[in-house]
């Protein structure tokens, strides 16, 4: 990694702490991700951008400041990264994804959190993460209430804004969710001083949903029979997805997937052909969590599809780029944001729908319904999901997990005992 | 067709070789070294029956230490070895009920014994030997005694579940001058409905087998009897079902 200590001391980052992480981090990948065989040519970049997780990224983000501009820090696929862009900022996406930052975030969260909520305050409380350092705004939301009071911590810290997330999807919601994304827009102008029109948020529109078709053109890569690329390295590409330039991200996700294309018409997968093909349905899985991908693809399956937020979720269903006039944009804004289904909506019964389509789409063998520790909202849900997938006899498998590796071995029995059921 | 299965518990390593009809079983302490009590019963196995190494076609490793093993011909996790143990063993029984030494399973078995469902417990010693052999020490006993030496008619409730809270809760009722007895049946009484929940969840189908190294506690099988409201069926040599089914599997696969 390139020497950015002065920029990391610059931020009043904890260096020695912040040495740690940066110690493991390359021997979990090595481990995890440069382990495996035939992998694409088109992933040598989001390996270099773990290389430099906490580098390159920040010094653009920086030098985006140093010229002026702001930067969000966003934690959830609900929030609208359109207005940010449409007003000159930049949006980047904060979830915590390591076991690192967890114990950080126990001295002021309750045991019972949430592994993502107690490595995002950890991280920002412990001041291990440059991206937490750097944005000068957080914008936080409503879809969890281990969320909704962490804000409130983090509030102290950071300038924060919070969306609200309606709970229900009935039309007056689709309104409520309308109304939020005119407030947000006033927060976000009042913030970096620069005015939305509507063309500047079509533009930031059409560069957002260029970022999602890329990553649907990914996806779609997925579904062919020889799978040509594992789902560890897709999953790295969502995740890197979140906080990462999106224009880059379009381009670079469209690069990798030309070379997929080429691999499919090859009839070349990273794979034996008789692979099981698995969906991993549930919470999101914030960088670096790698852990159930790892588990599953080192015992003989593959990963094809994610239906999380790092997932289809982030990508799927497109704004209206039509839309003539401010007023009418936001109102494409809000039906696209209320299309993605979360758990923390009631009823919730589309989530269901989509992972019934996703796996004929992806025609998977089996599913592994899964959340972190304590979500009580994908927790609940996952039993109207077993439900539901026993009535159309896909097999399913719960797994509630956190960051940590002390269950690895009792995981990596039930995936097993899974993957020998299906087998069966 | 001669086969071996090596079972490597967290607790104990259990070996059984089948040598066209003949079974031969071993079974040692795991210790720290789950690699080297899995060549161990190997070898122990080999002499027990007089087979030569290379007369073995296969041999198939289950368990939590079968990660570690480095020379399986093929490595089946212990929830498809119990199937296969106690369904050779039993063909009507439809749920198995595992307690061992770090975890307990329930496994539901469809009409020709394959793996229709599993449930395991969570990353905690609830429910488990572990649990038992914690309260076994508190209590100044082994934990093969703790079966002989409950009495159910004086049952004391012990209301944790988690193995930390049930130590210092024992410790409690010790010191009120409660009898052994009773505070034992109790744990047993925790440690069925912490199990009975798991197997109600996916649904209980009779027979039910009951198997693992806690199956020769008779407390625990009371107590399960009384929590699912069936008979439960204790599986002869109930340590060995997984290696048995592990075994099962090598003669049946050769070196595939």
């Amino acid at each position: 990694m390139a020497d950015y200590r002065e920029m990391w001391s610059n931020l009043d980052m904890d260096l020695e702490k912040h040495d740690v992480l940066c110690q493991v981090l390359p021997e979990v990948f090595g481990e995890v991700y440069l382990s495996q065989q035939k992998r694409p040519r088109g992933m040598d970049f989001y390996d270099f951008v773990v290389s430099e997780i906490h580098g390159v990224r920040p010094a653009e983000l920086i030098e985006h400041q140093k010229s002026g501009g702001k930067v969000f820090g966003t934690f959830c696929v609900y929030v609208p990264d359109e207005i940010v862009f449409a007003a000159g900022g930049i949006a980047t996406g904060l979830c915590g994804g390591s076991q690192f930052w967890v114990a950080a975030g126990e001295k002021v969260l309750p045991p019972n959190t949430c592994p993502l909520i107690k490595a995002s305050v950890g991280a920002r409380l412990d001041k291990t993460c440059p991206f937490f350092r750097i944005a000068d705004m957080f914008v936080g939301e409503t879809t969890c209430d281990g969320k909704k009071k962490a804000w409130e911590i983090l509030a102290s810290e950071v300038p924060m804004h919070v969306i609200d997330i309606p709970q229900m999807k009935r039309a007056q919601d689709v309104n409520a969710f309308e109304r939020e994304i005119h407030s947000f827009i006033k927060v976000v102008e009042d913030f970096t001083g620069s005015k939305i029109s509507a063309d500047s948020l079509g533009e930031s529109i059409k560069l957002i949903n260029n970022k999602r078709k890329a990553l649907q053109r990914l996806y779609e890569a997925r579904k062919a029979a020889a799978v040509p690329i594992s789902g560890k390295d897709a999953l790295l590409v969502t995740q890197i997805a979140f906080y990462d330039d999106p224009s880059r991200c379009a381009q670079m996700a469209n690069q990798l997937s030309e070379e997929l294309e080429e691999r499919i018409s090859r009839k070349e997968g990273v794979f034996p052909e008789d692979t099981l093909r698995i969906m991993i349905s549930g919470t999101p899985m914030a960088i670096p969590n790698w852990k159930l991908h790892h588990i599953v693809e080192t015992s003989g399956a593959a990963v094809v599809v994610e239906e999380s937020c790092t997932g289809t979720r982030y990508f799927e269903n497109l704004v209206d780029e039509t839309a003539p006039t401010l007023e009418r944009q936001v109102r494409a804004l809000a039906e696209r944001y209320m299309k993605t289904n979360c758990a923390c909506f009631t009823p919730n019964s589309a989530r269901i729908d989509d992972i019934l389509r996703l796996a004929e789409e992806y025609k998977v063998d089996g599913i592994i319904d899964t959340n972190l520790q304590f979500c009580n909202l994908y927790s609940t849900e996952s039993h109207l999901v077993k439900q539901a997938l026993a009535e159309k006899n896909i097999p399913v498998l719960h797994l509630e997990t956190d960051y940590s590796e002390q269950d690895f071995e009792q995981l990596r029995t039930r995936v097993q005992a899974f993957l020998e059921m299906l087998r069966e | 067709m001669t086969g071996i299965g090596i079972d490597i518990g967290s607790i104990a390593t259990k070996g059984v070789l089948i040598k066209d009809q003949s079974y031969y079983r071993v079974i040692l302490p795991t210790g720290w070294n789950p690699r080297a009590a899995g060549h161990e019963a190997i070898a122990k196995l080999l002499a027990l029956s007089g087979v030569e190494r290379h007369g073995v076609e296969s041999v198939v490793v289950t368990g939590y230490g079968r990660v570690a093993f480095d020379s399986a011909d093929r490595i089946v996790t212990e929830i498809k070895c119990h199937a296969r143990g106690v369904s050779h063993l039993y063909p009507e029984v439809r749920t198995i009920i595992d307690i061992g030494g770090q975890d307990s399973k329930v496994i539901q078995l469809g009409s020709s014994g394959q793996v229709v469902d599993f449930a395991m417990n969570d990353k905690c010693a609830a429910g488990t030997g572990r649990f038992l052999q914690v309260m076994a020490t508190a209590l100044g006993l082994e934990v093969s005694e703790l079966g002989n030496v409950e009495d159910p008619n004086k049952l004391l409730a012990v209301s944790s579940m988690c193995t930390v809270f049930a130590e210092s809760e024992i410790v409690g009722l010790l010191a009120r001058g409660n009898p052994k007895e009773g505070i034992i049946a109790g744990l047993h009484q925790s440690v069925g409905k912490r199990v009975a929940a798991m197997a109600r969840r996916m649904g209980v189908k009779p027979q039910v087998a009951f198997t693992g190294g806690v199956a020769l506690n008779r407390g625990v099988k009371r107590a399960l009897e009384e929590e699912l409201e069936c008979s439960v069926m204790v599986v002869e040599s109930c340590q060995y079902t997984g290696a048995l089914g592990a075994a099962l599997l090598a003669c049946q696969s050769g070196k595939q």
